[in-house]
């Protein structure tokens, strides 16, 4: 799956997360034996993928589907199981803290509440500078103030503010200094987890606009993961569709809405509510998304899936390229079972 | 009095240590049986506060100051508490946001389904379990029947709204308000739930009054809708024309702001700049001139009534 341009690639991560707890907790009875018991969360199965430069590729699912996990993987934040992960050609899953330190710089992270992501005990001067300092302990005190006025215009942040705290702001607001934050070292990639979904609608456009304004100035890659699919259509390159911890659909952002091929992206978008419209047929799913602790055998989607038969539980599909790029992970679309 | 529900000029405010701020300011509204009615706004915009007043949910700091609510031609808003508890959860049944915490989580399903129908009529336990059990199939719950001995921590949150919404059915109420009833579900689940309530809606006459942020949703299973800003309805009318063509700037704009609606993907979406005023700090004429682009010199000075805008909308605007 190496291409040309390809800025980061993840190869075949696996992140399993042990709930089971101390001895007492893992203690269990079973066949008149006393044993131990591990329980696991298969949070992220065997994902591959690659982002190229300049490109928005988003990672959608619902909640539970490992969307979160796998962008905390990518910036280390939590060590994959097994797999890698590069960037610009090299190895980055398994280097020292010191090792790291230049990726750092260059991939940054906005994350998803601007309540929590920011310290409430700092001005937004001290949430600005503390980056450069650490990263850039060359810059004098005016050099790093030229660089906060700089970046907090870009995000539309009144410079008169520069001395307040983050209580003092509003969501939107928090959401500006936490972007302006991710910028500030000028990176050239940015995970951002589920940065709208905490906002108002009106709010929410503002930032979108200011991310894709940011992306274009700076021609940042931008690895966006969300639930809202609205969202997704309207800023993605590429999507990769997740579920149950496993890339179901991986297409062009305009092939994946006008032509999704996945049973469970075709329900997903179905499900959408439009505006103005009532609702179209939408596609029915039997049953719940099943616990990522007792993953299903085959496909982990057989359960709910219209089209699966006796190979969906037995066989893992694996990702197949169709004949216009897009990639699907689904038996019944390889042997023509799905009905469009 | 041929409404069902009928809302008159309701004022609530919230008396703070440095004086009363207003929540609530002049909302009206009818509902008729069996009508499905959207209240679409921001937080901070009232949409929960009118929903909540309407049952007099409202609790201290907060009451309301002024305005009269009839139910069937009564006039509820005078009622007592002993006497409002008859209708609350009765004759009107409420549908909060999150489904984790509105279930008691030491008592099974079947003990909460039980309590609340004998809070409310003379009836006995096996009778009160045969409805509950028939409320639960209608909700489309898989085997009901063992659900009804279960705990809410042994469900996933969209069948714990389903419940929800099976314990709100059980006194087959004529109005039911559902206060973000889907916000903190996955969009799937959203729409087999917003499925639901359309049609159990539909197949008993009830009324609903849907309190979202989504306007897809609203826009899919409503009838009329009512758009809030600061405190106030700024736009009433049927859901297709207010929708289609948005006569307020605040609603065009909050509908020209979803991705997706008008904007090309990539390209920069239209937005409303600044953000709605804190109810403390509210502008004087129209709450929305800072944010408007169609602002003049009488919007600062004089506040906008609702009054008729054609194609049976009401618009809170001076210049429409």
């Amino acid at each position: 799956m190496n291409e040309e341009n390809t800025i980061l690639s993840i190869k075949n991560v696996v992140k399993h997360f042990d709930i089971s707890g101390g001895f007492l907790d893992q203690l269990r009875f079973k066949n008149g034996r006393i044993g131990l018991e591990k329980i696991t969360v298969k949070a992220v199965n065997d994902v591959s993928l690659f982002v190229k430069k300049g490109e928005t590729l988003s990672v959608v699912g619902e909640s539970g589907c490992g969307k979160s996990t796998l962008a905390r993987v990518v910036l280390g934040l939590y060590p994959p199981d097994s797999g890698e992960i590069h960037y610009g050609g090299t190895r980055i899953d398994n280097l020292s803290h010191e090792q790291m330190l230049p990726f750092r710089k260059k991939i940054q992270m906005i994350f998803q509440d601007p309540y929590a992501s920011l310290n409430p005990r700092k001005t937004v001067q001290q949430t600005l500078e503390e980056p450069l300092r650490f990263h850039h302990p060359e810059l004098s005190s005016n050099e790093i103030n030229d660089k906060i006025e700089q970046v907090m215009e870009q995000v539309g942040v009144d410079q008169a503010w520069i001395k307040r705290y983050p209580h003092e702001f509003s969501g939107g607001q928090r959401q500006r200094i936490s972007i302006a934050r991710g910028l500030i070292l000028d990176p050239e990639f940015i995970v951002a987890d589920e940065p709208v979904s905490a906002l108002d609608v009106s709010i929410q456009a503002q930032i979108l606009n200011l991310l894709m304004k940011a992306g274009r100035e700076r021609d940042l890659t931008y690895l966006f993961i969300t639930h809202d699919l609205s969202v997704v259509r309207h800023i993605s390159t590429r999507v990769a569709v997740m579920y149950l911890g496993t890339l179901c659909e991986l297409a062009k952002a305009e092939d994946l809405f006008a032509n999704p091929c996945h049973p469970y992206t075709k329900a997903l978008l179905s499900a959408i509510p439009v505006v103005g419209e009532k609702r179209a047929k939408q596609i029915k799913l039997k049953g719940e998304v099943p616990t990522p602790v007792n993953l299903p055998t085959g496909c982990v989607f057989h359960a709910r899936c219209v089209y699966a038969n006796e190979r969906c539980i037995n066989q893992v599909p694996a990702l197949l390229t169709q004949d216009n790029g897009t990639c699907v992970a689904c038996h019944a679309v390889e042997e023509n079972r799905v009905i469009s | 009095m041929s409404h069902l529900l009928e809302v008159q000029d309701l004022e609530v405010k919230f008396a703070l240590r440095f004086g009363d701020i207003t929540a609530i300011d002049g909302v009206s509204f009818v509902l008729d049986k069996g009508e499905k009615l959207g209240l679409v706004g921001e937080s901070g915009a009232g949409k929960s506060v009118t929903g909540f007043s309407i049952i007099n949910l409202i609790s201290k700091p907060g009451y309301i100051s002024k305005g009269k609510i009839f139910f069937k031609g009564n006039e509820i808003s005078s009622y007592s508490d002993e006497k409002m508890r008859k209708i609350r959860g009765n004759r009107i049944s409420m549908i909060f946001q999150d489904p984790m915490m509105t279930l008691n989580p030491v008592f099974t399903i079947g003990f909460q389904m039980v309590e609340t129908l004998q809070a409310h009529r003379k009836i006995s336990k096996a009778d009160a379990q045969d409805i509950a059990l028939e409320k639960l199939k209608k909700v489309h719950i898989p085997s009901p029947a063992q659900r009804l001995s279960q705990y809410p921590h042994e469900l996933s949150g969209g069948m714990r709204q389903r419940i929800i919404i099976a314990i709100s059915l059980l006194t087959e109420p004529a109005i039911i308000i559902a206060d973000e009833p889907t916000t903190a579900l996955d969009v799937t689940i959203q729409a087999e739930i917003m499925d639901l309530l359309q049609e159990l809606c539909e197949s008993d006459n009830m009324a609903l009054i849907l309190i979202t942020h989504d306007l897809g949703v609203v826009s899919q299973v409503t009838e009329k809708i009512a758009v809030m800003y600061a405190g106030k309805i700024i736009e009433y009318g049927s859901t297709d024309q207010v929708v289609k063509n948005p006569i307020h700037p605040y609603t065009e704009g909050l509908i020209k702001s979803i991705p997706g609606t008008v904007i090309k993907p990539g390209e920069d979406l239209v937005q409303i700049p600044g953000m709605m005023p804190t109810l403390t700090n509210i502008p004087p004429g129209c709450a929305f001139n800072p944010r408007c682009y169609l602002k003049e010199a009488i919007c600062t000075t004089k506040t906008p009534e609702l009054k008729d805008a054609g194609n049976g909308i009401l618009a809170a605007c001076h210049l429409k």
